[in-house]
């Protein structure tokens, strides 16, 4: 008979070795840097163009992200239908995102297929003219999307949480309106590209099984052209709100509520960051924390609770998110504080150290094995202009932390009076 | 071409291994032949509650997230219309816990009255937060029930009404179990840093001894041949109006299933694609619109939905839809378009199979549907299709008798 109480021998991760496949970096003849990594079995790659162009330098509310959606609605030669037409013709995928400090475009495509599409990419980086009737059904869709989202409590709580944090007029904290939809001009998107696309500084990732004329043709098609050669990202400085406790009735009918708890926090260069990453995976990292097993999986208050550091370059905030019935939100947030107190004033046992540190160790071995993960690391270690051996400290801090680090961090970052508090029902 | 090997065990258990050595990792997915359409219509949304109770424990296991954290693991589970999936990735070298963990669970559950106490409130916060507490979120409830008038797909996943879920009780629950969760309804597939003897061995010493079950044989009434057109009008609390159209098609190994996933994209797959250009861009009577399928074992819906700009008449709306479904019955698509749409799908495939996750997931689904081996023809089979295949799919599917429609109006 097979002993089946007790669990087959396991190696801890904390015992695995780590490897992060390093990077080939390449320089364009107009100084363009290219990183690129050569990995995976499928035939497929990931192209990406990263320009400083987010919305910590924009004049103007959602100037940035219009022109960054706008990029494919029209070049000199081209209407939006058949930009569209030429990536979907062949497979592909172009999808562009804008952020705080950046802005991309990203290509998804087979490898055969590369030759015909980047020369469109570079059509849209060089030609992009952003006609006013595509600006126009850009504004009237978007304010009719924005009427739906401002029915979700969510999409109100994540808007608000985020201006007690930063503040409105920080491009971490500022959020649309119809009125900011309503003042886009045309003339903003073409100045703000000429400034951060065409004349901008770009960066490029590459990722997938790269063939070996890829390198030769991202410098026919984007090693000639005016790129700068350095940028400089505009900094804000943050306004947080003076009052602490928001309680928002945004739907009258509403059943649950989403609540917000979160205090401002350092960004990554912080020597307390990946030891905090530890402490929040204890807390409401993972489905395992001590946020899901008391408020989940003991109380049954909600679907799902989580903790979270913010992914910002210039400033975070420790974040605890969910969604909780609406007459258990005052509780919720009670337990909340309980499981601070806790970690404050208990040591965390052994066991429970030892099985985060695998579950986050293992997460990130299982994140290791495809090329698109990999690049996806690296570019978070550039786009922070971290150190090169980030992720192997990152591997150690986590192998080595102790029990009595994790309640001093906890006495110092988990305080409530720290906290902003909102339910938005 | 994905690489296999399958065997089944003595308890009937289908094991199907899929070895890739460039990767640290296994996983190991557990699919069972039961979903929301193995339920009765007075206790719906069960499987999908059912699943929760998969993590309350197992008859000789506490819990089964710690014990797989503790490996390096992580897991999660999903439940359709037409199945249940668990699946987990953990460390190669560890993978010995995820089949004692699974096997366990499979033997039995704990049948614990708190875990059922507690799930039962998790799904309804979850029933919630999706269903109630959005805009829009009962319209698939409508949608369905007014489609579907015998076929348990009548009902979503989450469950009919709240009531059915919060009078589950522990006798429910077991008799589930023994009925569906037994191996011999069940699929182990184990892909990674992995290889099949190894696998052969493992699985034979957890799952060897689990008793069989009996063969649950799916007993789920046809939807009727649908006659005559359908068309309800609701208002809401919403800021928009909102258009949402089905049509009844084929079932997912059929042929006219290949036609209807390409008609899709023809009709709705991209910035190129019909209904986007000619009624968002041109005539810019909708706001957003999409052409979607349920992807369903049985035969499905065709769908298509779209949000109305503000002052558009619905009717008129309605009308520019059908004009575009008349283009599509009346004359043959593009060479163009035909090849775009297969180079999508061809890009999409091989996009699907970079995760050693979705090949492990796709092996135990297309073994589900019969056999496993359908992944590699899945191509062929698009391009199988012609100009005319689809001219002739899309009359067959888009009549107006074969029609449910749906006006979804703001009261403001």
């Amino acid at each position: 008979m097979i002993n089946r109480t007790e669990q087959p021998v396991i190696k801890d991760a904390v015992d695995f070795e780590y490897h992060l496949k390093p990077y080939e970096k390449f320089v364009l003849d107009n100084g363009v840097t290219v990183y690129a990594i050569n990995a995976g079995a499928e035939e497929v790659l990931q192209v990406e163009w990263l320009f400083f162009a987010g919305n910590s330098q924009e004049e103007q509310n959602l100037v940035a992200a219009t022109t960054n959606h706008l990029l494919k609605n029209g070049t000199r030669q081209k209407t939006a239908f058949e930009i569209n037409e030429c990536f979907e013709f062949y497979g592909a995928s172009l999808s562009r995102h804008c952020y705080n400090e950046t802005a991309n475009i990203v290509l998804h495509c087979l490898n055969k297929h590369l030759q015909h599409l980047l020369p469109v990419v570079q059509e849209l980086v060089t030609e992009a003219v952003f006609p006013e009737e595509e600006l126009a059904l850009y504004k009237q869709n978007n304010k009719q999307r924005l009427q739906v989202s401002l029915k979700k409590s969510e999409f109100v709580a994540g808007r608000l949480i985020d201006e007690y944090l930063y503040g409105i007029d920080h491009p971490y904290g500022k959020y649309s309106s119809f009125e900011t939809y309503d003042a886009l001009q045309q003339k903003q998107l073409q100045d703000f590209y000429q400034h951060y696309y065409r004349n901008g500084k770009c960066i490029i990732f590459i990722a997938g099984k790269i063939p070996p004329a890829a390198i030769g043709l991202l410098n026919q098609y984007f090693g000639q052209l005016p790129f700068a050669t350095d940028t400089l990202v505009k900094t804000h400085p943050a306004k947080s709100a003076v009052a602490k406790k928001y309680r928002i009735t945004n739907d009258a009918e509403g059943v649950q509520g989403s609540i917000r708890m979160a205090r401002p926090f350092p960004n990554r260069h912080h020597p307390d960051f990946i030891k905090c990453m530890v402490l929040n995976n204890v807390f409401g990292g993972f489905f395992g924390s001590r946020l899901m097993s008391n408020i989940r999986e003991d109380k049954g208050y909600t679907y799902g609770i989580y903790s979270y550091l913010q992914n910002h370059l210039q400033q975070s905030a420790w974040v605890v998110s969910t969604e909780a019935g609406k007459d258990v939100c005052e509780a919720t947030i009670a337990e909340v504080y309980k499981e601070m107190e806790d970690l404050r004033e208990e040591i965390v046992d052994e066991e429970e150290l030892l099985l985060v540190k695998n579950y986050m160790l293992g997460t990130i071995l299982g994140d290791l094995d495809g090329p698109f993960h990999i690049i996806g690391r690296w570019k978070n270690v550039v786009l922070n202009n971290l150190p090169e051996n980030y992720f192997y400290t990152t591997i150690d801090t986590i192998k080595n932390i102790t029990a009595e680090e994790l309640q001093v961090l906890a006495q110092q970052y988990l305080r409530p009076e720290d906290f902003y508090e909102l339910v938005v029902v | 071409m994905i690489q296999y090997e399958r065997f089944i065990l003595s308890n009937g258990l289908r094991v199907l291994v899929h070895e890739d050595t460039a990767t640290p990792m296994a996983v190991v997915n557990v699919m069972y032949d039961v979903g929301a359409r193995d339920e009765s219509p007075d206790k719906t949304g069960f499987a999908h509650l059912f699943e929760h109770l998969m993590f309350g424990g197992s008859i000789n296991i506490e819990s089964y997230d710690d014990p797989l954290q503790l490996a390096g693991g992580e897991n999660n589970a999903y439940t359709t219309n037409d199945l249940t999936n668990y699946y987990c990735q953990l460390p190669a070298e560890n993978l010995e816990t995820a089949f004692w963990l699974e096997s366990d669970r499979m033997l039995s559950l704990a049948f614990n009255e708190k875990s059922l106490d507690v799930q039962r409130k998790v799904v309804c916060e979850e029933f919630k937060e999706h269903y109630i507490n959005k805009p829009y979120g009962d319209l698939w409830f409508k949608m369905r029930e007014m489609a579907y008038t015998q076929h348990p797909y009548r009902w979503l996943t989450i469950g009919k009404e709240l009531s059915h879920i919060e009078n589950a009780t522990l006798d429910d629950v077991k008799n589930f179990f023994f009925k569906h969760y037994r191996p011999v309804n069940a699929i182990l597939v184990v892909a990674g840093n992995v290889k099949t003897e190894q696998v052969r061995k493992l699985a034979e010493k957890w799952f060897g001894d689990i008793p069989m079950g009996e063969r649950y044989n799916r007993n789920i009434p046809a939807e009727p041949v649908q006659t005559m057109a359908r068309i309800q009008e609701v208002k809401a609390n919403v800021p928009l109006d909102a258009l949402v159209k089905c049509w009844h098609m084929d079932d997912r190994l059929s042929e006219g299933y290949y036609a209807a996933e390409l008609i899709t994209e023809v009709l709705s797959g991209g910035g190129s694609s019909r209904l986007f250009q000619t009624l968002v861009k041109e005539q810019k009577l909708f706001s957003s619109i999409e052409c979607y399928h349920f992807g369903t074992t049985d035969k499905g819906l065709m769908t298509i939905e779209g949000k109305l700009v503000k002052g558009v008449d619905i009717k008129a709306a309605d009308a520019a839809v059908e004009a575009e479904l008349d283009k599509l019955k009346q004359e043959l698509i593009t060479e163009k378009e035909l090849q775009k749409v297969i180079n999508k799908t061809e890009a999409a495939l091989a996009f699907e199979d970079i995760s050693v996750m979705n090949r492990a997931n796709s092996l135990a689904f297309y073994e589900l549907l019969g056999d496993a081996n359908l992944m590699n023809e899945e191509f062929e089979k698009y391009q199988a299709l012609t100009k005319e295949k689809i001219q002739q799919y899309a009359g067959q599917i888009f009549t107006a008798s074969n029609s449910n429609t749906l006006y979804y109006l703001s009261e403001n």
